[in-house]
């Protein structure tokens, strides 16, 4: 029977796996999972059931939707698994896990390798040492990476790309490895549940068709949940038009940090966020300015910023030491010129194209400024749009940059996300190794616990910005995280083949949830003329506005310079929680105002954990990024630890404690000038 | 409005089950308007909610007829300048607009194989479910991507 706006259609199916999230990392689990089910199937005969559900269209899924200019992470045959864990460590101030930045290091240049074999076209130096694009290197013989191809270096671990089609090249690989009876496209997965006999299991998930009135719910043994970071929590810069061009993808809406929290997973570093420079209001990258074209920064007065305060470094010991400063602390340096009123800060694109004329020929600076555009034009044609409406031509105009509003992530320059089982093969502490106190009794000692990439929650799996503690993945390694959690999910459902999921709700306790913002909306709707004023309900814009406005003022946003205390998370405490309770309040008139009331949720509980996490961190671990401005330090004795966290779906609170830290790798390298 | 559509260049994918552009927005924010009730224009896409468009083009690149263009974020950038694109197989093309009427062209590869050509596990080797365990991919030992790394390096080990 088919569904109505009052009464959905419920469609229930079983799986042994389940893959929530459409992007690099869902797509990297796709992948591997179905060589590895055929490979079950040959040995075996079983067929393994598995369905990826995205709330897009897989081709323009996730982060990577638009494309992108440069992959951030390709170790290359010249550098260690274990230099890139150190860099990891250190622009995220000392607390990483380095078993998960480790394992992403030796396997991230296989799915690299992979992208360029099936078209994605990567830029290569010649003998000579002259650059040439994707499609070019091919006509000119240049061998493809794999076979000994130089890629173009912007930086020691990122390599130039043409890569408009980037996502819909790896989106093709994960279509053709599933076949298209495996994915269900425009389904919003809303809610994780919980099974019967055993709380602490994953037994499916839930959510509804943003196209049809019909609710899903999937019962599986293994969750894959990718789902993304979080964006536009906080009141953005931008408060008109604007605020859509978020320097994350503005569809990240933290449900992925938000489901694993409900159903019990523990989170870690909540309290991390990034908070990019970028080109102002374009949010356009520097990453190719400053490292490819060497442009500098200064503040409005010519002073090079990096130079000018660079003792204030030495405050921050020993991150401030390393041959790059971590990214927060760069703009720790960045914000003391804005601060003190010298904005504002300004990128010198005309020393840069000009210095780069002089030993250039003609045929060559055409080609340079072809790059320059490119770089926004693969992943950022918003700030393509800001130039050509500001009459900016970069060799005759210079122009701002400016610190964003803040992001949580787990892939990019930040290190969010859930604990996740790592590999048991880099010496990762274990369960018989010492532990800090307060770790809740039912969560697991050590770095790996059965399966790779599994959550504390049995079954549930996740990658990308979902695993938390190990930023710097970027789109290849969040890739190449999710073929990891692939082999995981894999292995647990063949050692559960007897276990059967039961749900711990009714399909119709799910289905009344799932279905409440448009239940609350057609009750009350003839209440008041205006449909947008009625007392009985709030629209999810005007919950998003006020979750953005408490994140801004109270939880170190924009309107505060970063800065909060311990005084005001308190109110920021407070006023969340009424939040949270009027949510059950959101209205939805139709099924894409149902997407965005269910985002907004999801928002509330990733912007909760966040404030948590920094209420309970006693310093100042990330300046540049946040300050506790009545912790205003970092203290190495007290925190050099993981600030980790459990939520309780039926009291509502948070539990935050320590885990220790533990080197795997040499950070002392780091240091040596 | 970030992106929005030419009223007499959309025809509604007719013919189709579903517009390209609401197929493909990664934010649900293309609707077609069926009888005109929302835009005045039977059988038109519309952009529904224009303040949370990323300007990722996505819609832009994939309309077939050429119908969607982007007026960019007007609490942020003056009038009169564009930026489209042409997508094909192998490249794109970009012709972008200053304000000033200043025009600038470009061309970028965009993919070095046929479109749909990708064989998924063509000529990768077929994993043992006894490996499952260990470390890797199922193409570490073809892809020549995987770095082992020094031993030393690992200090606990």
């Amino acid at each position: 029977m088919a569904g109505t706006f009052e009464k959905p259609e419920v469609v229930q199916e079983e799986l042994d796996a389940l893959i929530i999230g459409g992007g690099m990392a869902a797509c990297g689990t796709a992948y591997e999972i179905m060589r590895w089910a055929e490979a079950v199937k040959a040995e075996t005969g079983k067929e393994l059931k598995i369905k990826l559900v995205d709330k897009a269209a897989l081709d323009r899924s996730g982060a990577v939707a638009q494309g992108l200019s440069a992959i951030n992470t390709y170790i290359g045959d010249k550098q260690d698994p274990a230099d890139y864990t150190r860099m990891v460590s250190n622009d995220l101030m000392g607390i990483t896990r380095d078993d998960l930045a480790y394992d992403v290091g030796r396997n991230v240049d296989d799915s690299v390798h992979l992208f360029e074999e099936w078209g994605l076209p990567i830029w290569k130096t010649d003998a000579n040492g002259v650059r040439h694009d994707g499609a070019d290197a091919i006509k000119e013989g240049i061998p493809a990476l794999k076979d000994g191809g130089q890629p173009v270096r912007s930086g020691k671990w990122q390599i130039m790309i043409n890569g408009e089609s980037y996502k819909w090249i790896v989106a093709e690989a994960a279509k053709k490895a599933l076949g298209l009876d495996r994915i269900q496209e425009r389904v919003f997965i809303v809610h994780l549940i919980n099974d019967k006999n055993d709380p602490s299991r994953v037994a499916g998930a839930a959510g509804f068709s943003v196209r049809e009135n019909k609710i899903y719910i999937y019962k599986a043994k293994a969750v894959l949940l990718a789902a993304g970071g979080c964006v536009n929590l906080f009141r953005p810069r931008s408060v008109g038009e604007g605020q859509g061009r978020a320097w994350y993808p503005v569809w990240n809406a933290g449900s992925t940090y938000a489901m694993a929290a409900e159903a019990g997973a523990e989170l870690t570093m909540m309290e991390n966020r990034f908070v990019p420079a970028r080109f102002k209001d374009g949010y356009g990258p520097v990453g190719a300015w400053f490292l490819l074209f060497k442009a500098r920064a200064a503040n409005g007065y010519g002073e090079d910023y990096m130079t000018k305060n660079k003792e204030m470094l030495n405050d921050y010991p020993p991150y401030g030491k390393a041959n790059v400063p971590a990214a927060c602390l760069r703009n720790h340096l960045m914000l003391k010129e804005m601060k003190e009123g010298r904005g504002p800060i300004m990128m010198d694109t005309i020393t840069a194209l000009a210095k780069l004329r002089e030993t250039l020929s003609p045929k060559e600076v055409k080609h340079l400024e072809a790059e320059a555009w490119e770089d926004f034009l693969d992943m950022s044609v918003g700030q393509c749009g800001m130039w050509v409406g500001e009459n900016i031509e970069p060799e005759k105009k210079n122009s701002e940059l400016m610190p964003t509003e803040p992001y949580l992530l787990g892939s990019h320059s930040g290190c969010c996300g859930i604990w996740a089982s790592g590999p048991t093969d880099v010496g990762a502490p274990t369960a018989s190794d010492p532990e800090l106190d307060g770790v809740p009794a039912h969560l697991p000692r050590g770095w790996n616990w059965g399966y790779r990439s599994m959550t504390t929650v049995k079954g549930l799996f996740t990658a990308g910005d979902g695993v938390g503690a190990s930023g710097h993945k970027f789109s290849s390694g969040s890739h190449a995280e999710g073929r990891m959690a692939a082999k995981g999910m894999v292995k647990y459902v063949l050692d559960n083949a007897n276990m059967k999921p039961e749900f711990d709700e009714t399909a119709e306790q799910i289905a009344e949830t799932i279905w409440r913002p448009v239940r609350t909306y057609l009750q009350h709707k003839d209440y008041s003329t205006a449909i947008d004023i009625n007392p009985n309900y709030i629209t999810p814009k005007m919950l998003q506005f006020r979750l953005q406005k408490i994140m801004d003022e109270y939880v170190a946003g924009v309107a505060t310079y970063y800065n909060t205390n311990d005084v005001l998370l308190k109110m920021a405490e407070e006023k969340l929680d009424m939040l949270k309770e009027d949510s059950l309040k959101m209205r939805a008139k139709d099924l894409h105002e149902l997407l965005r009331a269910w985002e907004n949720y999801h928002r509330i509980l990733t912007a909760e954990a966040h404030m948590q996490h920094i209420m309970f961190r006693e310093e100042s671990r990330y300046p540049g990024f946040y300050y506790r401005t009545d912790k205003n330090l970092i203290d190495e004795e007290n925190w050099h630890c993981f600030v980790n966290s459990i939520y309780d779906k039926k009291t509502h609170k948070w539990t935050c404690f320590k885990r220790r830290h533990t080197d795997l790798v040499d950070k002392s390298k780091l240091f040596h000038h | 409005m970030p992106t929005f559509v030419r009223t007499e260049k959309c025809d509604g994918c007719k013919g189709q089950d579903k517009t390209a552009c609401m197929y493909i927005c990664p934010h649900d924010l293309m609707k077609l308007d069926k009888d005109g009730s929302e835009t005045g224009h039977a059988m038109r896409a519309f952009n529904q909610e224009p303040e949370q468009c990323w300007e990722c083009y996505s819609c832009v690149k994939i309309c077939p007829q050429g119908a969607i263009e982007a007026r960019h974020y007007a609490d942020i950038v003056p009038l009169g300048g564009s930026v489209q694109p042409m997508r094909g197989s192998d490249s794109i093309m970009w012709t972008i607009k200053f304000r000033n009427g200043v025009i600038k062209r470009f061309k970028f590869p965009i993919r070095t194989t046929a479109e749909g050509s990708i064989d998924a596990f063509g000529g990768k080797p077929m994993p043992k479910v006894a490996e499952l365990a260990a470390g890797g991919t199922f193409t570490s030992g073809v892809m020549g991507g995987f770095r082992a790394g020094k031993p030393e390096e690992l200090i606990r080990k």
